[in-house]
């Protein structure tokens, strides 16, 4: 069947005016808030011109509010949030104290479960397992690689080639690794590669992602395998920033690579490894389609997402599922104080 | 002539030239017109007409191939009355339909393959009733044991649409002539059998419980086949509908029986491995081996049909067939273990009633059926219809008056066990848990 | 992204500044364990790709009873995975390029959006004093952790019945039809979108010179002015780098676009077509192989393309008033 540009049509002109839509609104927005204010001004100016004129009193000063320009900038994106996040954040919260249905109230009964079931326990602790060696594993990896191959002459394949994963979508990432983990029986040929340098060392096959709890780290495998090309681009970004008079001076000075790596780079690099660190972090405690896609949860290696999804959209549950929602919430909770803690130090410096 | 870009005005425009009516009508796809509708070939539609240019949505879990065939099935239907019905499949189908539900986006009509879940839309209030008419083309076509999955306190919410047969054991007639190899009619004679190719240096039986997302159905297939044959339909009703606990000594038996074969390293994994690599195994390459004469038996239900190599012969003398899975107290009947999807309605305009009334009737039946690929319980569906000999030996089984017919369990019980604890116990189990365990697990998960 | 000058040891600036012989050597020692480093990790990321782009040229029997490397030994090339992925069986293929029109159509104004909305946010609650702005900023903060698949539920009930409070309407529903769902998509993906980008956003905003800032106030600059002019300009980096992560899960994202385009071929994008693709049963995965590299090239380009630029553009905000 040909390619019929006619039926695309419509589709193109619908982007079309998602277009026009953005600069409607982007640029009508800054164009208000730049015309505004200036009438204003001239106004005044006017008032005052009058009021000396006729030796009237002078009328009060007012500059154009502070609040005003916060309001407008911020007044997109907050009721987007609105909208989009917070809304449902709630109602998340309300669900979680009612029952499957969502028709009764049933207090807490949804989290003593949560707390109570072995196999949810079994998810809490998980989900912990993940958050706490991604992030650092993942921007381990970025950092090591970003310095190794910093001003190399294949940097720019070298670091195309850590970025692909990146690329590919998580489902399509875990089907690429249950490809390497594959297992056929022992005296058979094997088709997933772990298995193959297995048997070619002598080893008898083993079916990865059964045994707990490797299989867990073994699907951490692919969430760092992705991630760490987001940890590259951003602190390879960061190290190329610092100034080149401070290293090319430390390299003067005879400071080892050692040396120039924890006094100089790290130093210089901190916010960008807080970016990385906080961003993983969170992304870590979503994740969900690596597990759904590796092993669906079997064997123990579900986390809260998955088994909230479960929960919500398959079982039915909503109480449930929305119970382990808000417990991802919380678990946010020592990154939020973080966040405050850093923002007064920038303030206060 | 024109680019069709569009499948749907391709066909339509197709249905407009088979029809061969006036030469001179402005055959656009877009052109639905009704003055078709006169037709010798529409008179069996007049009953549902009076809805022209009206648009029914379906909601499915059919994609691909299987999606084209449906809409060719309507096209006819669409063609004389009017009705423009819109389909979309997704492989996320149940998870999503909740969502749209909720989210006050449902579709007019959904094929819902799980009796548990349409009872709850129903609890929830979202799914209308049939029509009388519906229900009167139901009941003449459908039969009672099939009726009553979707009857939810006494109120009728759809007929049975597709149907399929999971009693099945699947086996290479080449091979069995090649061994001198019978098919068994009971279940001793099927351990006999099994016992017979394992002495011969091959593991008898292949299994693969391996499904993406929904890891260890095949497994659960397997238990209520076993069920239904150790404790009888009585009992497999209770079971189903937690009359009796999960734990119970009887389903233990059955498990026990079913393990005899499943959790025996004598027996499994034709081609595979150990008894451990049935839980890895995805089902869709699960009983290929018998192809390669590695494995001889594997059961699994009439629509693995489409899951052999290409070029393999399915047929009662070719290189793949099955039989019925024995029963083993033949005097109890002739167990029949199948699933199928049900047309369940979130709107009641008169469109969508004629669409659903129509879903029921012998017509469409034979229409789908003569596409290929596809088996009804509808009792007006004739075998002869029927191209592929798997499906039309699953028509005679379906339309057999000796058939104890039970719906797949796992699909009639809550989500959280059917679709979860289930599956997941399952894998557990195949995997070296015990079977005491497994079901104290699985029965402290029934929602309360 | 700027930085803070560390201060060298007092002792190393006295040593002078030659540079020993012995040092020189270790240095080359070093680069060229560091280059064999790379080269290592840089395999090891690779191959797991590799393997999977060596598979979507073997044939289907193939792919399933042996492993990819015997494709070396035993090379049976077939381009069959392809031609099915771009010009498969069923109606809804042969069209693939519909498909990849809907993908661009979604993507780019859902890139667009959280980008300009989320730079005037994190400007606003870095740069303009109003009372409870760090509260603002913590609770868009925190709002990442939201599971997106929570909020699919009441976004939907938005699009389909409108707002209403206590029986007054607010807003209509939206009722839109075929490629009009799009509005839909992008305005999920901006809200999904925000509070990521303005973290980001705020994170290099904030750390822009402050005297920089402060001159232009004293200018008489209004805070739009400073916006476009000054502000803009040193962030491009950070925008491309967002951009790109936008662009990326826009592009990869599933979910969002089955809830709010719908599956047809006038509104779903490639992931929809391409999971489809498995078959009903799944059974058709090595179609997967070759469909995964079809939807990997976009991004791929996109990456690329814009690597060099974001690179430089980095360079060129960090310099330090």
């Amino acid at each position: 069947m040909e390619f019929d540009f006619a039926a695309e049509q419509p589709k193109l002109l619908m982007l079309m005016y998602g277009l026009i839509a953005f600069v409607v609104v982007v640029g009508g927005l800054l164009l208000l808030l730049d015309a505004v204010p200036s009438w204003f001004a001239r106004r005044r100016e006017a008032q005052l011109v009058a009021a000396s004129a006729s030796g009237a009193p002078l009328p009060r000063h007012r500059k154009p509010q502070e609040g005003m320009f916060a309001f407008f900038f911020l007044l997109p994106a907050v009721l987007l949030l609105l909208v989009g996040l917070v809304v449902p954040a709630i109602r998340t919260t309300l669900l979680s104290f009612m029952d499957g249905g969502s028709r009764n109230w049933v207090g807490l009964r949804n989290y003593t479960w949560m707390f109570s079931d072995d196999s949810i326990v079994r998810v809490l602790i998980n989900t912990l397992i993940w958050v706490l060696l991604v992030p650092l594993v993942a921007t381990a990896f970025g950092l090591i690689y970003s310095v190794l191959v910093d001003k190399a002459r294949f940097e720019s394949v070298a670091k195309s080639l850590i970025f692909m994963p990146m690329a590919i979508s998580f489902v399509g990432a875990a089907i690429i690794w249950k490809f390497v983990y594959a297992y056929r029986g022992d005296g058979q040929e094997q088709i997933g590669l772990l298995n193959q340098i297995v048997v070619s060392l002598g080893g008898e096959p083993r079916q990865w992602l059964l045994d707990s709890p490797l299989n867990t780290l073994l699907l951490i495998v692919i969430m760092v395998w992705i991630q760490a090309g987001f940890a590259m681009v951003v602190l390879s970004a960061a190290i190329k920033a610092i100034p080149a008079d401070i290293v090319e001076a430390a390299r003067l000075d005879g400071v080892s690579p050692w040396q120039m790596f924890w006094q100089i780079t790290m130093p210089s690099i901190r916010p960008a490894l807080v970016v990385v660190v906080v961003t993983l972090s969170i992304a870590t405690l979503k994740v969900f389609d690596i597990v759904r896609t590796g092993t669906n949860g079997n064997y123990d290696t579900s986390v809260i997402a998955n088994e909230m999804y479960n929960q919500a959209f398959r079982y039915g549950e909503n109480g449930q599922g929305s119970a382990l929602a808000v417990f991802l919430f919380v678990l946010v909770i020592p990154l939020v104080i973080y966040q405050i803690r850093n923002l007064r130090q920038q303030r206060e410096g | 002539m024109a680019v069709f870009a569009r499948p749907r005005q391709a066909l339509a425009v197709a249905g407009v030239l088979g029809l061969a009516l006036s030469v001179t009508a402005c055959g656009t796809g877009d052109d639905k017109s009704s003055d078709k509708a006169d037709s010798a070939e529409c008179a069996a539609y007049e009953k549902y007409q009076g809805n022209d240019g009206k648009k029914v949505t379906i909601y499915s879990s059919i994609r691909d191939i299987e999606a084209d065939r449906l809409d060719e099935s309507w096209k006819q239907f669409e063609d004389c009355t009017g009705i423009d019905i819109d389909h979309e499949g997704s492989g996320e189908f149940e998870a999503q339909l909740g969502v749209r539900v909720d989210g006050g986006n449902a579709p007019d009509l959904a094929f819902i393959p799980q009796p548990g879940l349409l009872k709850r839309f129903v609890d929830a209030g979202k799914l209308k009733p049939v029509s009388a008419d519906t229900k009167a083309m139901a009941e003449q076509n459908y039969s009672a044991d099939w009726l009553k999955y979707s009857t939810v306190n006494g109120q009728f919410y759809g007929a049975p649409l597709g149907s399929n047969v999971k009693s099945f054991v699947w086996y290479s007639p080449k091979t069995f002539k090649e061994k001198g190899w019978t098919v068994p009619t009971t279940w001793d004679e099927l351990i006999a059998l099994s016992d017979k190719v394992a002495a011969s240096g091959t593991k008898p039986w292949c299994a693969g419980i391996e499904s993406g997302d929904a890891t260890g159905w095949p497994a659960t297939d397997w238990i209520e086949d076993v069920m239904l044959r150790t404790a009888g339909p009585e009992v497999y009703d209770q079971w189903t509908t937690h009359g009796i606990p999960f734990n119970d000594p009887k389903v233990a038996e059955a498990l026990d029986k079913a393990g005899t074969i499943l959790k025996n390293e004598k027996y499994v994994n034709g081609g595979f491995g150990g008894v451990k690599s049935i839980a890895t195994t995805s089902f869709q390459e699960a009983g290929t081996p018998i192809t390669t004469g590695k494995c001889a038996l594997h059961r699994q239900a009439s629509f693995y049909a489409n899951q052999w190599p290409p070029g393999t012969k399915v047929a009662e003398d070719g290189d793949v067939f099955a039989f019925y899975f024995p029963a083993i107290d033949p005097a109890k009947g002739k167990p029949v273990l199948g699933g199928g999807e049900f047309v369940a309605a979130f709107a009641d305009r008169p469109e969508v009633q004629a669409v659903q009334t129509y879903l029921a009737s012998g017509e469409y039946a034979n229409s789908r059926a003569k596409i290929g690929d596809w088996v009804s319980a509808n009792n007006k569906l004739d075998p002869a219809n029927v191209p592929n000999p798997v499906d039309k030996l699953s028509v005679q089984i379906l339309q057999d008056q000796k058939t104890v017919f039970r719906f797949d369990g796992s699909d009639l019980m809550p989500a959280a066990v059917g679709a979860g604890t289930f599956w997941k116990g399952m894998v557990e189990w195949v995997n070296g848990k015990d079977t005491a365990t497994v079901l104290q697990g699985i029965e402290s998960s029934w929602p309360k | 992204m700027t930085t803070t000058t560390p201060t060298l040891p007092a002792g190393a600036q006295a040593t002078g500044k030659t540079s020993t012989a012995a040092g020189r050597v270790r240095k080359r020692l070093n680069s060229r364990t560091a280059t064999l480093a790379s080269i290592v990790i840089a395999v090891l990321w690779t191959i797991p790709t590799f393997g999977l782009l060596v598979s979507s040229f073997r044939p289907e029997n193939q792919i399933k009873t042996t492993g990819w490397w015997t494709f070396f030994g035993d090379p049976q090339f077939t381009l069959e995975n392809y031609q099915e992925v771009l010009f498969g069986r069923s109606s809804s293929s042969g069209q693939l390029a519909s498909y990849f029109i809907n993908s661009l159509a979604i993507t780019i104004p859902s890139v667009l959006f959280p980008l300009a909305f989320a730079s005037l946010a994190a400007y606003a609650l870095a740069w303009i004093n109003f009372r409870g702005r760090d509260w603002v900023y913590i609770a868009i903060f925190a709002l990442q952790i939201v599971p997106l698949q929570m909020a699919l539920v009441p976004l939907l009930k938005f699009f389909s019945t409108g707002v209403s409070l206590g029986g007054v309407p607010l807003m209509p529903a939206w009722d839109l039809v075929d490629e009009q769902k799009f509005a839909q998509v992008w305005f999920a993906h901006t809200c999904f979108a925000l509070p990521f980008a303005v973290f980001l956003l705020h994170n290099f905003i904030s750390q822009l010179p402050k005297d920089l800032m402060e001159a232009a106030r004293v200018d008489g600059a209004t805070h739009p002015k400073i916006f476009r002019t000054i502000v803009l300009p040193l962030i491009t980096p950070a925008i491309a780098a967002f951009g790109i992560f936008q662009f990326l899960w826009v592009w990869n994202d599933l979910l969002v676009a089955l809830i709010f385009a719908g599956g047809g071929n006038e509104t779903a994008p490639l992931t929809v077509r391409l999971a489809e693709m498995a078959g009903s049963r799944g059974n058709e995965w090595q179609r997967l192989t070759a469909g995964a590299f079809v939807s990997i090239v976009v991004p791929l380009v996109v990456f690329l393309s814009l690597q060099r630029y974001f690179v430089r553009g980095l360079l060129a905000g960090s310099v330090k008033g």
